[in-house]
């Protein structure tokens, strides 16, 4: 799509930032941004949205969002708005009830625009396993994605989103920012209510921020954390999220950790080294310094991973039995009915994974598998905290390998695993994470992740402002 | 290592009913990821405890103040089948076979 294809264009390339900044100036409505954002996702050619909004509320008077509209991933409950996690078994599910943090940020001033096409209960990293077809890299439209928020990752790098709400569970907000060139940040774990949020595994997930850039991810953010008494895991967050403009990084401590830069364990892609590697001569320009550093554990976060969530996922699925909400498939009997409805309503990778984490859990294997994972856990949190007393953040690219194409990796599960190498020991520590875009590969984005200890988004935000002033990523390639 | 009599048991945990092709390439690719997972036993664990919740908190309570449910009939509105106010299930006397028995189950904690 060039600028000239799409009349209404001029309005969406800005920034979320600079649209409310340019409402607050009068120079533009909330409506005239609404219809051009719901024209553009109305004709959006990726399959990056399952429902598109008809029209939106007016923002309230002063409303720190000033109207500038949201994608939401399909998961996230909306009432009376179709909420399918990605699945045929939700399909057509009108949640009664609407998630926290989407309500949150519609009475900040962003309503909803539209839902975004997921990998089904987001499970997967290139968003094929959607039950509703896979969504199209927009930089190359033979290539996924990313995953599993990859349909809120399309719309934002596109432009058929200004910015969008998705989750990670071990890389799922990362890892599609990262394969389409925009900002992804998973906060702390227990900082966003989940309330609403279907889910997948529950020590895992946390919602967040899907943006073109770091100062709008700080600005939606700001508006999603809190604690919420539905949610009984949710914490908030200590202080308010502010906005960054930090251009130095002096005295700042980088850490690359051997074991996630392809000094061992998974290999990574030789252009995506290098493009790391630029912005980690790009950080010591700016005043920091870059030292290894090492996580022990961090080649075993996968495998204990692939216990974890799969584990909570058997249980959490446990619900789609045909009774309260979703399809049904009768079979005569009470247990035919869930068998059939069960077998039916979930595809092949959903199954597998209730498969691993029923398995894993059953009797005689919880000692060796799950309960060995909650202590690898631990080890791995312990990692961290021992890393960030010497080194501010840890740094690492964010996905070992570019965009990959259509169908490459669907026959091998434990190869579309391996996208998660570097996104899920974070997720199993809790703490936040940021993946800025960090140059082409090959002509495909690649992503920098930058992570610090729990609660410090603040430091993360301001660091990754900086890095992303002097990357200067040409983002234009998503909107070709 | 997982092999077929395996896979049955478990998706009968798991209420999931499995084609022939199904269990011959979940036996399959389950053995591939758990023989990658069975990694984290050569990792010297004693003394480790578990994470229960990852980022440290202590007691948090809320106020004890009532608050309005979800009507009735809107829950019900989202459901298959309905009677008399309830969710409508078929009898578990019309089932086929004999079910798994608890003592199949997820063990006890």
């Amino acid at each position: 799509m060039t600028a000239a294809r799409n009349t209404s264009s001029d309005v969406t390339l800005l920034t979320a930032a600079g649209a409310v900044e340019a409402i607050g100036r009068g120079e533009l409505s909330a409506a005239e941004l609404f219809a051009a954002y719901r024209a553009a996702a109305a004709d959006d050619a990726l399959n990056a949205y399952l429902w598109v909004a008809e029209d939106a509320p007016a923002p309230g008077e002063g409303a720190a969002l000033a109207g500038v509209p949201l994608a939401v991933k399909d998961l996230f409950c909306t009432e009376g708005v179709p909420s399918q996690a990605g699945s045929k078994i939700l399909e057509g599910y009108r949640p009664p009830y609407t998630a926290t943090v989407v309500a949150k940020l519609a009475a900040a001033g962003a309503p909803l625009l539209g839902k975004t096409n997921q990998d089904e209960f987001a499970m997967g990293s290139s968003n094929e396993n959607s039950a509703f077809g896979p969504v199209l890299n927009p930089w190359d439209r033979t290539r996924v994605p990313g995953g599993s928020s990859g349909g809120s990752a399309a719309a934002v790098a596109a432009g058929s989103a200004p910015w969008a709400l998705g989750t990670d569970t071990g890389g799922s907000i990362r890892q599609p920012a990262a394969l389409c060139g925009i900002v992804g940040l998973k906060p702390t774990y227990g900082t966003v209510s989940r309330y609403g949020m279907i889910a997948f595994a529950s020590s895992l997930d946390q919602a967040g921020p899907l943006t073109r850039d770091v100062t709008d991810a700080a600005l939606l953010l700001a508006q999603m954390v809190g604690q919420d008494a539905r949610d009984s895991t949710s914490i908030g967050f200590p202080g308010e999220i502010s906005l960054p403009c930090s251009e130095s990084l002096a005295g700042i401590r980088l850490g690359v950790p051997e074991e996630l830069s392809g000094g061992g364990g998974v290999g990574i892609e030789p252009g995506v080294l290098d493009a790391f590697n630029v912005t980690l001569r790009l950080a010591e320009s700016l005043g920091a310094t870059v030292e290894t550093c090492h996580l022990p554990h961090a080649p075993h976060a996968l495998s204990a991973y692939y216990v974890l969530a799969p584990a909570e996922a058997s249980s959490n699925l446990a619900r789609y039995d045909g009774v309260r909400y979703g399809q049904r498939v009768e079979d005569g009997g009470l247990v035919g009915m869930y068998t059939k409805t069960r077998s039916q309503g979930f595809g092949r990778e959903v199954k597998r994974r209730i498969m691993l984490g029923t398995y894993s859990l059953s009797s005689g294997y919880y000692d060796a598998y799950y309960g060995r994972a909650q202590r690898v856990r631990t080890k791995i949190a312990d990692d961290f905290r021992a890393a960030f007393d010497a080194f501010d953040f840890v740094v690492t690219p964010t996905s070992p390998s570019v965009a990959f194409e259509l169908g490459a990796k669907t026959a091998d599960p434990l190869s579309m695993y391996f996208n998660d190498y570097c996104t899920v020991p974070m997720s199993l520590a809790g703490i936040p994470a940021i993946s800025i875009p960090n140059g082409l590969s090959e002509g495909l984005p690649t992503g920098f992740q930058l992570c610090g200890p729990a609660f410090s988004e603040n430091r993360v935000l301001e660091a990754a402002f900086a890095l992303e002033q002097a990357i200067g990523f040409d983002a234009s390639g998503g909107r070709a | 290592m997982i092999d077929r009599e395996q896979v049955l048991h478990v998706a009968r945990l798991a209420r999931l009913e499995l084609t022939e092709d199904e269990v011959g390439r979940m036996s399959q690719e389950l053995s591939d990821v758990l023989g990658h997972i069975e990694k984290i036993g050569e990792l010297d664990l004693e003394g480790v405890p578990p994470t229960t919740h990852v980022v440290e908190v202590s007691n948090t309570l809320r106020a004890d103040t009532v608050e309005p449910s979800l009507p009735r009939e809107i829950v019900l509105a989202s459901a298959p089948a309905v009677a008399d106010g309830g969710f409508l299930v078929p009898s578990p006397q019309a089932d086929a076979e004999p079910q798994v028995t608890p003592s199949d189950g997820q063990r006890p904690r």
